[in-house]
């Protein structure tokens, strides 16, 4: 790829420290290397837990001016991922156990809780699937802009009035300046995402980081919104997306690339077109033949057999092994690495080693 | 051969009361279904689109009574015909004690599988409770039926004596649905059967509904708003907005070729996982759904209308027939 990587990604591992019984602390706690034995050590938290791999060695890249998409289930790790790279992970039960993430030549997970705030909502900003609970509800929408600004840029109010003002125009708000004065439950769903999006880009953020942003919106509304992200994101060449989340319609609509996540750890990237239609992975393959097609004559969808496995019970070997339909008995054993089939299209099957 | 309706809702209306100032007195009223008429064949999958509150989800409450029992307040009018062996019957007119009678015959899978299973309740006592009230099964009759039904659903009967939390979202939908067909209906209305699932456990639930059909003679309701799932198992689809039934007619030829300016919006909108699609033309709609509270006079939506006249204030426009079995509800749009 010709463009600059924004942010590298490398051997990112989020766990998530839970209560487990005898037999779950035998079986996770043999296999400790020496940072968790040291960590378990100084930490009197840790006693009687085990810790769930949420993000268990996730390495990517994210080059300036794309959009990157993360899909995978509920429980595959694509929001940790995203959450670890701002740091926003609760601590406890969770802890970012080991990895780097390099943004603008930076290491996040080595800054202070200070210093990492000087990059959040400046440099990096997010927006979240639910946009009530992610703004203040006693605080006029306007004031919470404005709050954005002052905290990152050296402005006066009243160029952060205006320049607020100029942000939700710019996001398809009618009569800014009058709804400034307004509260979040005084917008609709969309209406309120919008705000988010603008509230996100006041500071003109390097990355994006979108998680689920339009899955509680109706099919119309998240229309708007991509057709929005979309064309921001044009204005803002430099800028890079990173996008979180579970419907692929919405994936080949605005991805450039896409990571395909499934029980903590990558298992194929690949750029959009190569993922759509020629996924590598059985568990994208899967993922995109359980869609219903209304192209194809009607039949029974091709779903993929069983659930995911509770985090603490996932095969040794590939992760995806207990609902593999090509599963044989490497599988069972060791897990495949994730490695390179043709052009910048990865993934970590057996089948493809 | 058009089969013979086992459902039919004539002119239904259901308006909610608005309390306000101090006293909580009723200031106002929202119609949320404002004459919708309906008929569910015998043996098909009605599916019925829309955005939040389009009245889909409503229609589905008041089909089954649930909504003029439980919420005293709601003004609800028109009629719900059911077809059973001895006759046709109004629903909405019946007591709650009269109601109780065809219950078993028409039985509903919810949104979702979290919050509509009694989380202190056994999987077993779930599914057995409608038994105990609909049926005169003794306690082994009622065992057998819920390890059969239990194994029906692709789950294990040994599973019974477990609680909701044990099992997945997926796993949890399944119990609904078991729940559900423990009386024999022969109508389900599923309120979003699969929205809370996820892609791969989607199309388990999906599949499973269509093999329960068949076997269980079925006629089913499915509310939703995920067009390509709609499409994919109704054999007829309405698409709602604001309370009135915008277009309705055959599931491909809705999906396909739509009439009404509402459903070609609602479907373009709809992004297909397909990257080579990814510039194809849309119609995106300016604006927000209005709240059925101010909807406005004549056509609902004209306000977001791409091909609204002055005309459309006027009066509410009726479905008209505009290709075989295919209804829409604009006098501007054909549909050749």
């Amino acid at each position: 790829m010709e463009n600059k990587k924004l942010v590298e990604v490398k051997n990112l591992r989020t766990y998530f420290f839970v209560e487990a019984t005898d037999k779950q602390i035998t079986e996770h706690t043999e296999n400790f290397d020496e940072k968790l034995n040291a960590l378990y050590a100084g930490d009197k938290y840790l006693k009687g837990k085990v810790p769930a791999k949420a993000v268990d060695g996730v390495s990517f890249d994210i080059f300036e001016g794309e959009v990157l998409g993360i899909v995978g289930e509920s429980g595959s790790g694509k929001s940790v991922t995203a959450y670890s790279i701002t740091r926003l992970i609760p601590d406890p039960p969770g802890k970012i156990v080991g990895g780097e993430v390099i943004f603008k030549g930076k290491d996040l997970l080595k800054l202070s809780f200070d210093e990492m705030k000087d990059y959040r909502g400046k440099e990096i900003a997010m927006i979240f699937q639910e946009p009530m609970t992610s703004l203040n509800p006693v605080m006029k929408i306007g004031d919470q802009i404005i709050e954005v600004l002052l905290k990152h840029e050296k402005i006066s109010k009243e160029e952060a009035f205006k320049k607020a003002v100029n942000m939700l125009e710019q996001v398809g708000i009618p009569a800014a300046e009058k709804r400034m004065k307004d509260y979040p439950h005084q917008f609709s769903g969309g209406m309120r995402q919008r705000v988010m999006i603008a509230m996100a880009l006041s500071c003109h953020p390097a990355l994006l980081i979108a998680d689920e942003p339009t899955t509680a919106l109706d099919v119309t509304i998240q229309a708007q919104i991509i057709e929005l992200m979309l064309r921001l994101k044009k204005e803002r060449k430099e800028a890079a997306i990173l996008l979180i989340t579970h419907n692929l319609g919405v994936v080949a609509e605005t991805c450039d690339r896409v990571i395909v996540m499934y029980g903590g750890k990558i298992q194929e990237v690949a750029d959009a077109d190569s993922i759509f239609e020629n996924p590598l992975h059985p568990y994208t393959e899967g993922l995109m033949s359980s869609l219903p097609d209304p192209d194809k004559p009607k039949q029974l969808l091709q779903a993929i057999p069983g659930i995911i496995p509770h985090i603490l019970e996932l095969p040794k070997g590939c992760k995806f092994a207990t609902r593999c339909t090509k599963v044989f008995d490497k599988c069972w054993e060791t897990e495949p690495d994730l490695i390179e089939k043709g052009k910048s299209h990865f993934v970590r099957c057996h089948l493809h080693g | 051969m058009k089969q013979e309706n086992i459902l039919e809702v004539k002119n239904l209306k259901v308006k909610f009361p608005v309390a306000g100032g101090i006293l909580l007195r009723k200031v106002a009223e929202v119609k949320a279904v404002d004459g919708v008429s309906l008929e569910l064949r015998r043996g098909e999958t009605l599916g019925l689109v829309g955005e939040s509150g389009c009245g889909k989800s409503t229609i589905g409450k008041a089909v089954i009574n649930i909504l003029k029992f439980s919420s005293p307040d709601v003004d609800i009018s028109g009629e719900v015909w059911l077809k059973t062996e001895e006759g046709e019957v109004n629903l909405l007119s019946l007591s709650r004690n009269e109601m109780r009678k065809y219950r078993g015959q028409i039985q509903m899978i919810f949104q979702d599988p979290y919050s509509s299973l009694n989380s202190r309740m056994t999987v077993g006592q779930i599914i057995e409770e409608p038994l105990l009230y609909h049926t005169k099964m003794n306690k082994d009759e009622r065992n057998e039926r819920v390890a059969w039904l239990l194994e029906k659903v692709g789950l294990q009967a040994e599973q019974s004596k477990r609680y909701p939390h044990e099992f997945s979202g997926g796993q949890r939908q399944r119990i609904g649905i078991a729940r559900a067909l423990s009386t024999n209906p022969k109508i389900i209305i599923a309120d979003e059967p699969v929205s809370a699932l996820d892609v791969s456990i989607q199309a388990q639930v999906i599949n499973l509904m269509q093999e329960l059909q068949k076997e269980f003679d079925l006629s089913i309701v499915f509310i939703a708003h995920d067009l390509s799932v709609v499409e994919h198992i109704s054999s007829r689809i309405a698409v709602m907005y604001l309370g009135n039934i915008a277009e309705s007619g055959p599931g491909s030829d809705i999906y396909h070729k739509p009439i009404h300016p509402y459903s070609k919006a609602l479907l373009s909108a709809v992004p297909l996982p397909n990257p080579k699609l990814k510039n194809k033309e849309r119609i995106i709609l300016t604006g927000d759904v209005p709240t059925p509270m101010n909807k406005p006079s004549g056509c609902g939506f004209r306000t977001r209308c791409p091909i609204a006249k002055p005309e459309c204030a006027d009066s509410v426009p009726v479905l008209e027939l505009k290709l075989p079995d295919h209804y829409a509800a604009c006098p501007y749009v054909s549909g050749n």
